[in-house]
């Protein structure tokens, strides 16, 4: 095999960030989901009672807990999840957080390098996906409830 | 002997597990939706849907290696048509089991050059802006619309499957000037044939603007998207099989991402659910990778295709069942 089918090094730069994530996402997920589920940590909706939430549309479901455990003034969307990590169920929002923003970190490393090697318009690119991720990860773009 | 034994036995044992699936007992399920359930204590039975949606998704995990496809596409129309979990759920979990079976295969793909980054920069950009937009559109709509157009575009993805066909490696005259201008090329050794082959794509414009319809359709039924993104790679803009089949793997790591977060804000995201779906389907993908050595893979097609062709029409039934209309 010749050098022109190795990888380059931004691919390899974001493969190595993207395992990483992967395997910390998952082995926090394993043990997250332990705490919640084996009831070493509480949880906001018992687990003996999430079976009758789940049937319903998800702005019925929020509403539900909000009204019968949380007591909040809004419903639990966007980020406010993090002021639930002290609940077992709420705690696994967290690895699902993990794989779902390492890609983010993966497109601000490799964009340096790209613009070092002015590969202008793949940067541009790698900048503008990162906004676009940060964009969604933000809670700024909230659906209608049906 | 000894292996064809085990070759008999696997695909006995995947033929069970479908025909199992396929049974009109699993339609009970989905009358539990209809059902009014009053929260008046807990229900001491709780463990038995994330128990069983762990055996089945094991079971999807080796049929979906087997056949082909990715998790994410068997998981939404099986789990959403046969399960009381809402469909808003069953998208959600769907995105992550897609999202995780692409962490997972991603940096090695990328490490071993089959899945370009520079093919996917592009594509990834608009497959993911539109991604946003399937998944807020999708948590907006009426369930019922939802249901029904995830049963038609389940029943389309048949008929990809079954007419779509694939090029080892396209003839591309010339490179167009925009992925020459992007530097979209690459070389990668095929083992097989001992050769280096040097790969560039053509219709560049073309093939980003169906990205459209492919983001917006993996964020609305959060299906993944390994179905379409094969045949757009492949056959319209020319790359490689390997190419195609590595780049769209490692695609679905990003417009996945893109929706989930979606899901996750919005609150449409259950751990009971969702840690039990992506166990099961690991897990099932590392049996399935074991059975592949010995399954006959156009059986394992065949019975995939009948699989999502049942679950789509089961899709359509409940989208029409909602709406007053009943077809069985």
């Amino acid at each position: 095999m010749s050098q022109n089918t190795q990888a380059t090094e931004e691919q390899v730069l974001y493969a190595d960030i993207l395992e990483k994530g992967m395997y910390a996402g998952l082995g926090l997920m394993i043990i997250t989901f332990a705490l919640y589920v084996l009831g070493i940590m509480p949880s906001i909706v018992p687990v003996d009672e999430i079976s009758i939430y789940w049937s319903q549309p998800v702005h019925d479901y929020l509403v539900a807990i909000n009204t019968n455990f949380l007591h909040w003034e809004t419903l639990p969307t966007g980020w406010s999840w993090m002021k639930l990590l002290g609940y077992g169920d709420f705690l696994n929002f967290l690895p699902v957080a993990i794989l779902s923003g390492i890609t983010i970190v993966c497109y601000i490393v490799i964009t340096p390098g790209l613009f070092a090697r002015k590969d202008k318009a793949m940067a541009i690119m790698a900048i503008a996906e990162a906004v676009i991720l940060t964009l969604a990860a933000s809670g700024i773009l909230s659906a209608g409830g049906h | 002997m000894l292996g064809n034994i085990k070759g008999k036995a696997g695909i006995l044992f995947v033929a069970l597990m479908c025909a199992i699936m396929l049974s009109p007992v699993w339609a009970l399920a989905s009358e539990v939706v209809t059902m009014d359930q009053i929260p008046a204590a807990g229900d001491p039975g709780w463990w038995k849907w994330p128990v069983i949606l762990l055996f089945v998704t094991f079971v999807m995990g080796i049929i979906a290696v087997l056949g082909g496809v990715g998790g994410g596409v068997l998981f939404v129309p099986i789990i959403g048509g046969f399960f009381p979990f809402h469909l808003d759920f069953v998208r959600g979990a769907g995105l992550l089991v897609a999202l995780c079976g692409a962490l997972a295969a991603g940096p090695g793909l990328l490490k071993a050059n089959l899945a370009s980054l520079r093919l996917a920069m592009p594509v990834a950009l608009i497959a993911s802006t539109m991604a946003i937009v399937g998944a807020m559109v999708g948590l907006a709509l009426p369930t019922h619309i939802v249901q029904l157009a995830l049963g038609g575009t389940i029943l389309g993805i048949v008929a990809i499957m079954l007419s779509a066909k694939k090029s080892t490696v396209p003839h591309v005259p010339q490179a167009d000037a925009l992925s020459t201008a992007l530097r979209i090329t690459g070389v990668f050794y095929e083992p097989t044939t001992k050769e280096e082959i040097n790969w560039k794509i053509h219709r560049t414009i073309p093939g980003l603007l169906s990205f459209i319809i492919i983001g917006f359709m993996a964020g609305m039924f959060g299906l993944g998207a390994g179905w379409a993104n094969v045949p757009v790679l492949n056959l319209m803009m020319g790359a490689p099989l390997k190419i195609s089949v590595a780049t769209s793997k490692f695609l679905l790591s990003i417009t996945d991402t893109s929706a989930a977060w979606i899901y996750l804000n919005n609150g449409a995201m259950i751990p009971m659910m969702v840690v039990p779906s992506l166990i099961g389907i690991m897990l099932g993908s590392f049996v399935g990778v074991r059975l592949l050595k010995v399954a006959k893979p156009t059986f394992i097609r065949w019975m995939v295709i009948a699989i999502l062709l049942f679950a789509g029409l089961k899709a359509v039934q409940k989208g029409l069942s909602t709406m007053g209309i009943n077809l069985f």
